[in-house]
């Protein structure tokens, strides 16, 4: 046969060639309908004019972003002033989305490695028992953890009756307790990742490094850390744009006091403020943010493979 | 002695500990409730004897009709979702390996991971505000077709795994023999593929069933799914058969998922045809 393996391979795939569009079509239509259309209908509603208690009038408008970014005074004629109440509410979830990473990558790297260096059907099983929980329904693992830190729940009960502390320890409704929710919530999603690097590293590289008397801080920091970079920035962003939007940890575990953006965007349509642009543009708001963080990451994986 | 060497090069110390806190973080809370559901005391902090008092409450106390109710949609939703997007994924799947190029072929695959990509709860304002403005009544329907749209990704991720392993030329010795293609497909390729497909099947279902912002958003009034009458009831307040709810579904989760990874396994044991590595 004169065909070159590699077309060969390429030959092989193609047992349906031409039937590609007819294929594919049910999830164009069915993404493009009930997923592309509503994010641009939810941008479009964005610029209109609000309804009281739902819904939208069909006029123009910048209210909803004029709202979010400033205040122009009870009557709305002052001069705009810079309104904080909506963007520390953004800067309070990137801020609690980030620690809830930091601290997943701090117990996520040393486990992934850990996993990653068993061998055989070991390390299956720690990844299976590291997954199981992320299959558990989140609500259900939020209300869990809610039980569980609650001012008279289990832990301070434990802590108390062996002498650690007298009073309980008040974490529910902290920032504290939203992030330890975050925290719970995506975990795995940063285990598995890192997991997936380490099992690819080359250990050919820690031995040149040790030949040549680097230290074992000077391996993890300058040889392995930078090998199974993708991994980590993989996995952070796994914890961080799911954490950022995230509802139920800050609904549940936070309180009225640690307000994150899924609540402010709910509260504008399931609870009382019913301004549906403003939800729509809060929404637009954080669509952003998170494409950002998408781009920026496809850019540095894109500058890897070069 | 070189094995010896990279043995240890593997090790670095405190990492043992670390991932045995991380699996104790994981599970401490899930077996906490599992433990408290057993409870017979009538509140939550105070331990009484062991009992099935709760378990008896979710099927024949007060509650039970809310909650069976919610749970015939939960389950009734999660099958027609996820046969649904099962379909519609191994149809994807099949476009995206086996049919060479075709116009829109990397577009596709961004359209099909778009819905990881945005956030669920701009999904559940975008769903909200596409029913509302066509005018469809928010219910049961609305609820599904969302869930079909967010199942979708899942259910591909498997099966296009499993349609990779499997080589093109089964279905091109078929076609050698006068089968036509969609023989091809439907005599080759999707008996290899089951293993594939049933796994895509059962995440997909698992994502349905677990899903509560979208839904929430989505679903209307007068409508529950289990995840939203779970969520209503704890609103006001943690009570004991909340937790004995909250242990059969997690009992049902972890099932559902270790049958789909059982199944992948035996798939991957039983099947010749998966590629041998370094070919």
């Amino acid at each position: 046969m004169a065909a070159s393996p590699q077309q060969n391979s390429r030959a092989m795939n193609n047992n349906y060639d031409g039937f590609g569009v007819p294929l594919i079509l049910p999830s164009w239509i069915i993404i493009g309908f009930f997923l592309v259309v509503p994010v641009a209908m939810m941008l479009m509603y964005s610029f209109l004019t609000k309804e009281f208690r739902g819904g939208v009038i069909w006029e123009f408008s910048l209210a909803a972003y004029d709202q979010f970014f400033f205040d122009r005074g009870l009557f709305g004629d002052s001069p705009p002033v810079i309104e904080w109440t909506y963007i520390s509410i953004f800067w309070r979830s990137i801020w609690q989305a980030g620690v809830a990473t930091f601290f997943c990558l701090l117990i996520g790297f040393p486990t992934a490695w850990f996993i990653a260096t068993r061998t055989g059907r070991n390390s299956t099983i720690w990844l299976f028992l590291i997954t199981i929980p992320y299959w558990v329904n989140l609500l259900i693992r939020t209300i869990s953890m809610k039980f569980l830190i609650r001012d008279n729940g289990p832990l301070n009960e434990f802590l108390i009756s062996f002498g650690v502390i007298s009073e309980p320890f008040h974490i529910i409704n902290t920032n504290l307790a939203v992030q330890l929710g975050l925290f719970y919530s995506y975990l795995p999603f940063m285990v598995l990742p890192i997991y997936a690097a380490v099992e690819r590293y080359n250990f050919a590289l820690s031995e040149a490094a040790a030949d040549l008397y680097a230290s074992r801080t000077v391996t993890l920091t300058k040889v392995i850390l930078p090998a199974v970079k993708p991994g980590i920035v993989a996995g952070c962003i796994l914890v961080f744009v799911p954490s950022l939007g995230a509802f139920l940890a800050p609904d549940l575990l936070g309180g009225a006091k640690n307000f994150m953006i899924g609540s402010l965007i709910e509260e504008q349509f399931k609870g009382n403020a019913g301004n549906w642009p403003f939800g729509a543009a809060a929404s637009m708001i954080l669509l952003s943010l998170v494409l950002i963080v998408l781009t920026l990451y496809a850019r540095h994986q894109a500058r890897g493979q070069r | 002695m070189m094995s010896e060497k990279n043995l240890d090069l593997r090790y670095f110390t405190g990492f043992l500990p670390l991932t045995l806190l991380c699996l104790f973080l994981l599970y401490a809370p899930l077996i906490v409730v599992m433990v408290y559901s057993f409870n017979d005391s009538n509140s939550i902090t105070r331990w009484d004897t062991v009992s099935l008092r709760w378990y008896y409450d979710v099927f024949y106390g007060l509650e039970a009709p809310k909650f069976k109710a919610a749970a015939i949609n939960s389950i009734s939703i999660a099958i027609m979702a996820a046969t649904s997007a099962t379909i519609i994924a191994t149809l994807a799947a099949t476009a995206m390996l086996r049919a060479g190029r075709f116009k829109g072929k990397s577009f596709s695959f961004a359209l099909i991971n778009l819905p990881l990509m945005v956030p669920e709860i701009v999904t559940a304002v975008a769903t909200l505000i596409f029913f509302s403005a066509i005018g469809f009544t928010t219910g049961y329907l609305t609820i599904l077709i969302a869930h079909i749209v967010f199942c979708i990704p899942f259910a591909y991720l498997p099966i296009a795994a499993r349609m990779e392993g499997i080589e093109g030329v089964y279905e091109q010795v078929a076609q050698d023999l006068y089968a036509t293609r969609l023989q091809a497909f439907r005599l080759i390729l999707m008996p290899l593929m089951a293993p594939g497909i049933l796994s895509g099947f059962l995440l997909a279902f698992i994502i349905s069933l677990d899903d509560f912002i979208i839904t929430n958003f989505v679903k209307g009034a007068g409508i529950e799914t289990l995840p939203t009458a779970i969520f209503g009831a704890v609103k006001q307040g943690i009570k004991p058969n909340i937790m004995a709810i909250s242990t059969l579904l997690l009992v049902v989760s972890v099932g559902f998922v270790a049958l789909s990874y059982f199944v992948g396994q035996m798939g991957e044991k039983a099947n010749p045809t998966t590629k041998p590595k370094g070919d």
